[in-house]
């Protein structure tokens, strides 16, 4: 599950890092008055006011119906009010929307935190991650903050450093020193960095998180190391022991149909094809998807419907690969061991009744324990169902009915 | 021979009265598999499916002699019976589970690195040896006596690999299901080598998808110490980047775990890839030069 900058950044909070401090605002009416509460304890009266979407590259990003940025600067709180106009409410597309603008439905009001002081402030990468090759949990940090990770590791992978955390003893001082040093830091910056390092692991740990992606890091002019963004993915598994972070999904961010699934129990994910698929069993429905591929279509969605394929669950996912208006075709691909693929056959006959017409051809394969009789079924429903039982013979009709 | 289970193996059920536990130690009892007991804490002393119950898993192997352990326990209490398994002296633990959190695995494999036990799973299928044993939930009919070995991340994908096996003429020696999850016990690499080293085994069916670098692993092995061929398919071509496909670890992260990038890799290593999963039988038959 993923969470909003400020969520994100109140989890850290929670656990001792020191982050830049903001407050979040859902209408225009409420900013100026929070701003002004922000400032009494920041003591600054410039704000950065940032969209609060699932998606990076918010500061590049532009906000379809205004023309702002995602992220602006407000030098002052007699901007405050025109600044959040120009965000909040508004389309915002970024290099990571694919094409299309996300709704800002929040705004984080930020203090500023890059004013001048003793020192120049400057700004580093830090990420705690699952290291699945290594199957324990690292940091990876850069001096090179505040952007795009991916061109940094291409351009000057030597500036990206990686250190491994032991499960049997978890993050030890050394570690925290070393990657403090490896950022150039001394004296104060030092120290507070070290203190860093061990909070956002701890959060990091604490949340059962999949990611804690810091960029930037923050040392400011008066040596303080702060956290100015956070990227955060949580361990969907482990959501049953941390209720609180489990209500800060924000349905908006997700796909409607992807939520409709989920609330069905539903494996879904919606893509952009024209063959729409149902299938039981992750692997196999992924493979499915690359023979409607072979066969010359293209898959309208990812949906595993498990161990239980009856007539409800059946009716379920027709209803939810229909209401994609590209979908031509169904594939319905069933391999049948403790699930009989008969009873199958009859769930896929009373939804198909129940829903009436279904305007699209259907192409049932259904291959294991009695197959031969889900065929016959299907075959003698008198429906628009075409029905196979290799998995070859589905992936010829497939191309039939497309041609 | 065959690998992990046979039908000498002594094998006991953790989650043994549970609804999942009970379906399916009764359909591997009736399979054939050697079921010597369960082990539900609390439950310790009755009886269930005319076996024991125990309460603790070392309870059971001193009782029993058990060897092998299939885990059907909950996932917020899935890691704790892997380590039980391990400290009670289970040479091989299957784990059927899907769910537990990577922080809970991450210990638990850690944990068990100390004892010489194999972990297979969780979030899979289990391990089935024709005409041996089934220790898992599986469909067992599927799986004819033959000579292929097959390791796989999917539980019905290995079965329609299984499933053309059979058809193709050749039969199954073992099928290893290692799991869709991001930590697993027994890697992809790990099971190839067990049936590299298995005389009954002719040939190996490889069944891969998106996500991490198992698979490459693997074929970096096979291609210095291969002794068999290797049919492979990674299932995810058309999955996008950035989405979890059903199993927690099919997630596309950068450049090297696309299923493209492993197809790649595996024919570079002298994995016969095949594009279709329509064509696994097909494609190993040819290899080994079977006509059905």
């Amino acid at each position: 599950m993923n969470l909003h900058e400020y969520q994100g950044k109140s989890i850290l909070e929670s656990y001792g890092v020191a982050i830049q401090r903001g407050v979040v605002v859902d209408n225009v009416e409420e900013a100026v008055a929070k701003a002004k509460e922000l400032s009494a304890s920041t003591g600054t009266e410039w704000f950065v006011v940032k969209a609060q979407i699932h998606a990076g590259g918010r500061g590049k990003g532009t906000v379809e119906e205004t023309g702002s940025h995602g992220v602006v600067l407000a030098k002052g709180i007699d901007k405050v009010e025109e600044t959040v106009k120009g965000i909040l409410g508004g389309h915002l597309e970024t290099a990571q929307t694919n094409g299309v603008g996300k709704k800002v439905n929040k705004v984080l009001i930020a203090e500023d935190v890059y004013y001048p002081g003793e020192s120049e402030p400057s700004e580093f990468y830090m990420s705690v991650l699952l290291d699945r090759a290594n199957e324990r949990n690292a940091i990876i940090y850069s001096t090179e903050g505040g952007m795009d990770i991916e061109a940094v590791a291409e351009n000057t992978p030597h500036l990206i450093f990686k250190e491994e955390i032991d499960p049997r003893v978890g993050l030890q001082g050394f570690q925290a020193r070393k990657i403090a040093f490896n950022l150039g830091l001394s004296g104060q910056a030092f120290k507070e960095m070290t203190k860093f390092v061990f909070s956002l692991y701890a959060a990091y740990e604490g949340a059962d998180s999949s990611m804690f992606e810091i960029n930037p890091v923050l040392k400011t002019s008066d040596n303080k190391i702060i956290a100015v963004d956070a990227k955060v993915t949580l361990d969907d598994n482990a959501l049953y022991r941390h209720k609180a972070y489990a209500a800060m999904r924000d349905k908006t961010e997700e796909d409607p149909m992807e939520v409709e699934a989920d609330e069905a129990g539903l494996n879904y994910v919606n893509l952009d094809g024209n063959v729409g698929c149902m299938v039981n069993g992750a692997g196999l429905a992924m493979a499915t998807m690359d023979i409607i591929k072979l066969s010359g279509g293209n898959p309208a969605n990812f949906l595993d419907v498990g161990g239980t394929a009856d007539a409800e669950r059946v009716e379920k996912a027709f209803r939810l690969i229909l209401q994609d208006k590209n979908v031509e075709a169904i594939l319905v691909n069933i391999f049948g061991g403790i699930v009989r693929c008969d009873r199958v056959a009859q769930g896929i006959v009373d939804a198909y009744k129940n829903m009436g017409e279904i305007p699209v051809p259907i192409i049932v394969r259904l291959q294991g324990t009695n197959a031969v009789e889900a065929k016959a079924l299907i075959d003698a429903s008198g429906l628009n169902v075409h029905s196979a039982v290799l998995l070859q013979e589905a992936a010829d009709l497939v191309k039939s009915v497309l041609s | 021979m065959s690998v992990l289970v046979n039908k000498n193996s002594k094998v006991i059920v953790q989650g043994f009265t549970g609804s999942e536990g009970t379906f399916h130690a009764s359909q591997m009892i009736e399979f054939g598999t050697n079921v010597v007991g369960g082990v539900t804490p609390g439950k310790g002393g009755q009886s269930h499916l005319d076996r024991p119950v125990f309460n603790s898993v070392a309870e059971a192997v001193e009782k029993t002699g058990a060897d092998v352990s299939i885990i059907f326990v909950p996932p917020a209490f899935a890691a704790d019976a892997i380590m039980e398994a391990a400290n009670a002296g289970i040479k091989v633990i299957i784990a059927i589970t899907e769910g537990i959190p990577v922080k809970d695995m991450i210990i638990a494999k850690e944990y068990i690195s100390q004892y010489d036990t194999t972990l297979i799973g969780p979030n899979c299928p289990g391990v089935i040896t024709a005409d041996g044993a089934k220790v898992g939930i599986m469909p067992g009919f599927i799986f004819k006596k033959g000579k292929i070995g097959i390791v796989s991340k999917s539980g019905t994908l290995t079965y329609e690999a299984a499933d053309q096996v059979v058809k193709a003429g050749m039969g199954i020696t073992t099928a290893i299901g290692i799991g869709g999850d991001p930590i697993i016990g027994t890697t992809t690499k790990e099971a190839v080598q067990l049936l590299m080293a298995d005389d009954e085994t002719e040939g190996i069916v490889m069944i891969g998808e998106i996500g991490g670098n198992l698979e490459a692993q693997a074929a970096e092995w096979i291609k210095e110490h291969g002794t068999k061929p290797v049919v492979g398919f990674i299932a995810g071509v058309t999955a996008p980047a950035g989405r979890t496909m059903g199993h927690a670890g099919a997630i596309v992260g950068g450049e090297d775990d696309t299923a493209e990038a492993k197809k790649r890799i595996l024919r570079a290593c002298g994995v016969h890839v095949v594009d279709s999963p329509a064509e696994i039988g097909k494609k190993m038959a040819e290899v080994l030069g079977v006509t059905a």
